[in-house]
């Protein structure tokens, strides 16, 4: 495989063939704003938080592959300006109160708005009527929390490989769902795994009774259940 | 199906024909004013006038004047009726051996028709889109033959590269780079995709070429599957198109009874099937990526690019995706040349355009014209201006993904490069007109409305961006904004477009933007101070 040489702020590093920006700039010790890209999951451009400057052009670092040459910005006031844009956008878009969340102090949604200098939100509250779904033994739903980063969605297709998530409706009436719309605890698909949980980036998924604060994620446990069946063959 | 077999078809239809043909419109425009009714009358009143043996009439696809229908024409006098109702039927009939006729006269002379070059259009209200018989006496499916048995897929290629035609879906990426590329990509199947999901509000041109002439997109798909070595097509049409959807779906069982789609085309190597997937009324399935997505069976929405379809389209196998109108240029440059092709139009973008004009103006319709050819022309010539003696304020080409372009600068021939620069788009092909009543602060509410409607909800700019726009252009029409709304709505919309993930979102601002640009003064008047 060749390797490739390209600038990230102005400093030459080499990447594999075939990685992604995100990959080779986190190798490299540069670390990019992601939401709906984690480790061990397909990547799906989605959140357009990673979004960097390629010569002028601007393109999510975690579907854009890495090319000789390429001459990329990870960091201008633009890229930070936009960057805090959508997640005041997101804040705007739902139900986000910390206040009272289970994930507060362990969400990414949170992290994002800390490192983003993110202190108010500037638009209209869209303030949508969301369900909380906790007909399920285990697990509770709360769409006032969800970011329709899809994380859940492809954790269930792609690792447990049974897809009780996906989406319907569309723009900002999309939603979550599981199976063919039901509520959670009767969907037949479902087996109880978790892995949703641990994809999930804010408290949208949640274990039952977990209270203010509780409910950390684990994500990074998906990237080691798929690196371990990778090795394990 | 060989070239005599094909010449046999054409020389039985010119022999079956009567000397005087009525053509009666039965596109969709016309359909919806009763044209069925008229045929059936017109029918009626050449058995009870003796007259079979001289005359016959035909349903055919749309001539253009949408809004001076429903039409009829006799030809070969080149006789033109409008507006025309079933009772006027018995006296069109009378008219041919010169009585008086009740129907309203068309012009034919008048610039709207005189000024076209129709090449898309060119059978347009000539032969029933439901019989392949008049679409082969019309010279159909020679094209075809001709690339497979004169011409290698290199050649074909190469034709196409050298006609300049440019993708007619909007974007305008050279068709022949694009083929090139599809013939190239590694994989062990092509696929060629025929994108029919006309969304744009005020756009309706690939609609009424495929109801007027499916054997032209058919024949242009054809001829890209024998260049790019594809087996099988599908064309992608929207749900609200039924009439459209009926005849493609009749011109294919046409094609494959003759045996020009299927195995051992002119028994050729050359195998290709068409299917047709109906879309269900998302917007965003035109995107190309969405549409892969919609004909896969998935959710319709987009995914980032690259990889292109052209590398990795259909099930990851390398796809042609082109527009209706811009598989229907294909023939015709297979059959006159590529050095004619490339005499039309400008420098940059040869060829025609066909163009659906609406809104306010005087002669609603479709048109073809040469590329190059002034918005003023197009607007005031041919479309005769806005009625009621109103003056026309703005053009808005391209529909939601375009912009607004001031009367003052009329004067922009229509090219892809000329309404970029004046911040539109060519787009599919819509112009919708405004004159002076129309608020230009409302139009671009309108179309944010439709833009955050379709939005898929994938990425987060355009998901609740548009939502945001929409809402702060909401203030400002409630004049309730003030200017730190307006650096809002600024930066929203730059943000918008400079981060979506897919066309839909890119583009959704454009309208906010060129009304901002060259109509400032009517946000000004509803802002608080």
């Amino acid at each position: 495989m060749a390797a490739k040489t390209l600038k990230i702020n102005g400093t030459m590093i080499s990447a594999r063939e075939g990685e992604s920006i995100l990959e080779a700039a986190r190798d490299s010790g540069v670390s990019i704003p992601t939401l709906c890209h984690l480790d061990g999951l397909s990547d799906v451009g989605a959140c357009r938080l990673c979004i960097v400057d390629v010569g002028g052009r601007l393109r999510p670092a975690c579907t854009t592959a890495v090319a000789e040459g390429m001459d990329i910005q990870t960091n201008t006031e633009q890229l930070r300006a936009y960057r805090r844009q959508i997640v005041e956008l997101l804040f705007a878009e739902r139900g986000h109160v910390c206040a009272v969340c289970v994930a507060s102090g362990h969400c990414e949604l949170q992290n994002l708005a800390v490192s983003l200098g993110m202190d108010h939100v500037r638009y209209d509250y869209l303030a949508p009527t969301c369900t909380v779904d906790i007909s399920h033994q285990r697990f509770g739903i709360d769409h006032n929390r969800c970011v329709l980063c899809t994380r859940c969605v492809r954790a269930c297709d792609e690792v447990e490989g049974v897809h009780t998530w996906d989406i319907s409706g569309r723009g900002t009436s999309a939603r979550i769902i599981s199976d063919l719309n039901q509520p959670w605890g009767d969907a037949e698909s479902c087996t109880s795994c978790g892995k949703c949980l641990l994809a999930c980036p804010t408290g949208a998924l949640f274990q039952r009774g977990s209270t203010v604060a509780e409910m950390e994620h684990a994500s990074g446990r998906i990237a080691v259940i798929v690196e371990s069946r990778r090795v394990r063959g | 199906m060989d070239l005599h077999e094909l010449q046999q078809i054409a020389r039985r239809e010119r022999e079956r024909r009567r000397r005087i043909r009525i053509h009666c419109c039965t596109s969709l425009g016309c359909h919806a004013s009763n044209a069925i009714e008229i045929k059936r009358r017109l029918e009626e009143a050449v058995i009870a006038a003796g007259l079979e043996g001289e005359i016959e009439v035909a349903g055919v696809g749309c001539m253009g004047f949408c809004g001076h229908g429903p039409m009829v024409e006799i030809d070969p006098e080149n006789i033109l009726y409008e507006y025309v109702s079933p009772d006027d039927a018995p006296s069109i009939v009378a008219s041919i051996h010169g009585g008086a006729c009740t129907a309203g006269r068309g012009d034919k002379n008048h610039p709207f028709f005189a000024r076209q070059y129709p090449i898309v259009r060119k059978n347009g209200g000539k032969i029933d889109p439901e019989r392949i018989e008049e679409y082969i006496a019309a010279g159909g499916y020679r094209s075809l033959y001709r690339a497979i048995n004169e011409m290698t897929p290199a050649e074909v290629i190469d034709e196409i590269t050298r006609s300049g035609l440019r993708g007619r879906g909007g974007a305008g990426y050279p068709t022949g780079l694009k083929w090139a590329t599809v013939a190239k990509s590694r994989g062990d199947r092509r696929f060629v995709v025929c994108n029919g999901d006309e969304g744009d509000p005020g756009a309706f041109m690939d609609r009424s070429v495929l109801e007027s002439d499916p054997h032209l997109v058919l024949e242009g798909m054809s001829i890209a599957a024998y260049a790019v070595g594809a087996d099988q097509g599908y064309v992608y049409v929207r749900g609200e198109y039924p009439l459209a959807i009926e005849r493609l779906q009749k011109a294919i069982n046409q094609a494959k009874k003759h045996s020009l789609l299927g195995s051992q085309i002119f028994d050729s190597a050359l195998d290709f099937r068409v299917d047709i997937r109906v879309g269900a009324g998302a917007f965003v399935c035109g995107e190309e990526t969405a549409l892969i997505a919609s004909i896969e069976g998935g959710r319709g929405q987009p995914r980032p690019r690259p990889p292109y379809p052209a590398e990795s389209g259909l099930w990851g196998k390398p796809t042609l995706i082109n527009n209706v109108e811009t598989f229907a240029n294909i023939a015709s440059i297979i059959e006159r040349g590529s050095a004619w092709y490339s005499g039309i139009g400008t420098e940059s973008s040869r060829g025609t355009k066909v163009f659906a004009l609406t809104g306010k103006i005087c002669n609603t319709g479709l048109v073809e014209v040469p590329m190059g050819m002034t918005l003023r022309e197009i607007v005031e010539g041919l479309g005769g201006g806005a009625p009621d003696g109103g003056t026309v304020k703005a053009v808005q080409t391209g529909g939601p993904s375009g912009g607004c372009i001031p009367a003052s600068l009329f004067d922009t021939p229509v090219d892809y490069e000329s309404l970029a620069k004046v911040g539109s788009i060519m787009g599919s092909g819509g112009m919708v007109v405004m004159d002076e009543a129309t608020n230009m602060v409302e139009l671009a509410k309108f179309y944010m409305e439709f833009c955050m409607d379709e939005s898929c909800g994938k990425c987060i700019p355009c998901r609740v961006g548009t939502v945001q726009i929409y809402r702060l252009l909401e203030k400002i029409t409630a004049g309730e904004a003030t200017p730190a709304d307006v650096d809002q709505l600024r930066a929203l919309c730059q943000l918008v477009r400079d981060t979506s993930l897919c066309g839909l979102g890119q583009s959704a601002p454009n309208p906010v933007i060129s009304t901002l640009k060259y109509f400032p003064e009517e946000y000004d008047a509803l802002i608080k101070p």
